[in-house]
C-alpha cells in the first residue's frame, strides 16, 4: 500500500485546520480507508483534544524521533473508528525537536500500511509549517471567507508553489454563513476561489455543532458531517458536486421553511 | 562622472567599477547613482566587480557604511587582485558568485537581465531600440516581490500583498490588486496597464494614488499614467 500524505495548512491561525483534520480523518475512516492523522504543532498540541484521545496518549512524535519508542507504539487508535489513528505531538518540547527529515522518515514508514496520512500544520510560515509541508504529496489550504485569512492563504500557496517540487494544493472554504453571503456581507466562495485560483475541494458551512463537538472530542454531525464526507470522497477521487452552502440548504429545504413560517 | 555599470544578476545587482580613478571619487559617484534611483536600490543586494584594482579593507569598510545608510547590502566583491580578495574574505564577504544565494525576491524563472547601457548616440538603424524587460508567466501572490530596472510584464494576476517595483512600465495581463511602482527611478512617462486595475496602491515616479473605494460592476482594461502632475486612469484600448 502506498498512502497519500496530505498536509492541512492555512497560514492564519484559528480558521479550522485542526477541526478539518480531525473530521476529514473520520470521514475517510468511515469509508474503510486506513488513516493516520499527525499533529505537527509541537508544543501546542490539540488535535488529540478535538478527537477525544487526550487520555490515551503514552508516547508522542518526539519520543519516536529520539528513539524512545517505535512508531507503532506512539500511534493511538481511535476509540470509535478502528481505521483511524493519531500520532500526537509533544506537549513539553518545542518545534525545533523535529526536522523536515524526521517528518519525511515518519511519513515514509506510515505510507506503507495506510491509505491517508493527514498532517495538521501549525499556523504561521516558520519552522513548524516547514516540518508539516516537507513530507506532503498534496496540501489542503483551509480558509474562511474573510479577507485576512484569504490573504494568508494566498501567501501560503505562494510559498508552496515556490518549493522546488511544488505539491498540488486544494482549497477548503470553512465557516460559510449563508445569510451573510446572501446579504453581500461576506466574501462568496466564488470570490475566494477566483482570487486564490486553486482547485476547490469543498465548502463547510458555519454551524454551532462544530464548537460543541470539538469541546466534547467527538466527530461533528448533521450538515457539517455531510460536508466532510463529500470532501473525503472528492479527495479519494470520486466526483461529487460541490455544495457551497450559500443558499441556506437545498431548494426543497427552503420550500419547507417557507411553509413552516 | 566615471563610468559605473549596473547589471541585474540572479544574486542581486552586479556593479562594475572602473579600473582607474581615486577610490573616494568612485565611492561618491556610486552613492550619487544610488541616490538618484533610491526606490530601485532599496533593500537590494549588490556585488562589486573591481577588476585588477587593489582595494584595502578600510576602503571596503567605508563603502559598506555608505551603502548601509542607503539600505543596500554588499554581499560580495569580485576581484583579480590578491589584496582585494584578502580584504573581502576578512569582512566575511563572497569572492565568487557561486558562493552567493540567488536573491529570493527575484523568482527563479526571471531571466538574467542585461546591463542598462548609457544610450550612446543612436546609430542610423531601422531597428527599434528595445528596453530591458522581464516577463513573469505566473500569478504573483501575497509576499512575492519583483524589482527590476526595466519594464515588468506579468501574465497572471498580481494579488494583494504582492509588490512590483519597476524602472519602466508595468503591464499585467490579469487582475492587479497589489502594490505597483512604475518609473521607480523617476520616469514620469511610465505607465501601468492591467486587464483589471484595482491596485492597493499605484505609484508612478514620485506620485502615489489609491484605487477608488467603489468597485466597478464591469471591470475593463485600464491604463494609468501621469498628466498635469496627477495620476490618471483611462480605458486601455489598442
Amino acid at each position: 500500500m502506498t498512502g497519500r500524505v496530505v498536509t492541512i495548512t492555512s497560514g492564519k491561525g484559528g480558521v479550522g485546520k485542526t477541526t478539518t483534520t480531525a473530521n476529514l480523518g473520520v470521514s475517510l475512516a468511515l469509508q474503510n480507508l486506513r488513516v493516520v492523522v499527525i499533529d505537527a504543532d509541537i508544543g501546542l498540541r490539540n488535535l488529540d483534544l478535538v478527537m477525544g484521545l487526550e487520555n490515551r496518549i503514552v508516547y508522542d512524535m518526539v519520543d519516536v524521533v529520539e528513539g524512545r519508542c517505535s512508531l507503532r507504539q506512539a500511534t493511538v487508535k481511535h476509540k470509535d473508528y478502528p481505521h483511524l489513528y493519531l500520532l500526537p505531538a509533544s506537549q513539553t518540547r518545542d518545534k525545533t525537536a523535529i526536522t523536515p527529515d524526521n517528518m519525511r522518515m515518519i511519513c515514509a514508514e506510515l505510507k506503507e500500511d495506510n491509505d491517508f496520512i493527514l498532517i495538521d500544520s501549525p499556523a504561521g510560515i516558520e519552522w513548524g509549517f516547514k516540518n508539516a509541508i516537507a513530507p506532503a504529496d498534496e496540501s489542503i489550504i483551509v480558509t474562511n471567507p474573510e479577507v485576512s485569512s484569504v490573504r494568508d492563504a494566498d501567501r501560503i500557496i505562494g510559498l508552496i508553489e515556490a518549493e522546488e517540487d511544488p505539491v498540488r494544493s486544494w482549497l477548503i472554504v470553512n465557516r460559510v454563513k449563508a445569510n451573510m453571503v446572501r446579504r453581500g456581507e461576506m466574501l462568496s466562495v466564488k470570490d475566494v476561489v477566483s482570487l486564490l485560483a486553486i482547485k476547490l475541494l469543498g465548502v463547510i458551512p458555519d454551524d454551532d455543532v462544530v464548537v460543541r463537538s470539538s469541546n466534547e472530542g467527538i466527530a461533528v454531525t448533521g450538515k457539517t458531517r455531510e460536508a466532510f464526507d463529500a470532501i473525503a470522497r472528492r479527495l479519494n477521487g470520486e466526483s461529487v458536486p460541490v455544495d457551497t452552502y450559500e443558499n441556506g440548504g437545498s431548494f426543497f429545504g427552503r420550500f419547507l421553511k417557507l411553509f413552516s413560517n | 562622472m566615471v563610468s559605473i555599470e549596473f547589471k541585474g544578476i540572479r544574486q542581486g545587482i552586479l556593479v562594475t567599477l572602473p579600473d582607474a580613478g581615486e577610490w573616494a571619487t568612485i565611492q561618491a559617484d556610486l552613492a550619487a547613482r544610488i541616490d538618484s534611483q533610491k526606490e530601485f536600490f532599496r533593500g537590494a543586494n549588490i556585488v562589486l566587480q573591481v577588476g585588477k584594482r587593489s582595494v584595502r579593507r578600510h576602503e571596503l569598510d567605508s563603502l559598506i557604511t555608505l551603502l548601509e545608510k542607503r539600505n543596500v547590502v554588499l554581499t560580495g566583491v569580485l576581484s583579480e587582485a590578491a589584496t582585494t580578495q584578502g580584504a573581502t574574505r576578512k569582512l566575511g564577504l563572497a569572492t565568487d558568485l557561486d558562493e552567493l544565494e540567488v536573491v529570493s525576491h527575484r523568482p527563479a524563472d526571471v531571466p538574467e537581465t542585461h546591463a542598462q547601457q548609457p544610450t550612446a548616440a543612436p546609430a542610423m538603424n531601422s531597428e527599434v531600440q528595445g528596453a530591458d524587460a522581464v516577463l513573469i508567466r505566473r500569478t504573483l501572490r501575497s509576499g512575492n516581490n519583483i524589482h527590476h530596472h526595466g519594464h515588468v510584464i506579468v501574465l497572471g494576476d498580481v494579488n494583494a500583498g504582492a509588490e512590483i517595483i519597476a524602472g519602466g512600465d508595468i503591464i499585467v495581463w490579469g487582475h492587479l490588486r497589489g502594490v505597483v511602482h512604475a518609473g521607480a527611478n523617476g520616469g514620469l512617462d511610465a505607465v501601468v496597464c492591467a486587464l483589471n486595475l484595482e491596485p492597493t496602491q499605484l505609484r508612478i515616479g514620485s506620485l502615489i494614488s489609491v484605487s477608488p473605494a467603489k468597485r466597478r460592476r464591469r471591470p475593463q482594461p485600464e491604463r494609468a499614467y501621469i498628466e498635469n502632475g496627477q495620476i490618471h486612469a483611462e480605458a486601455w484600448k489598442p
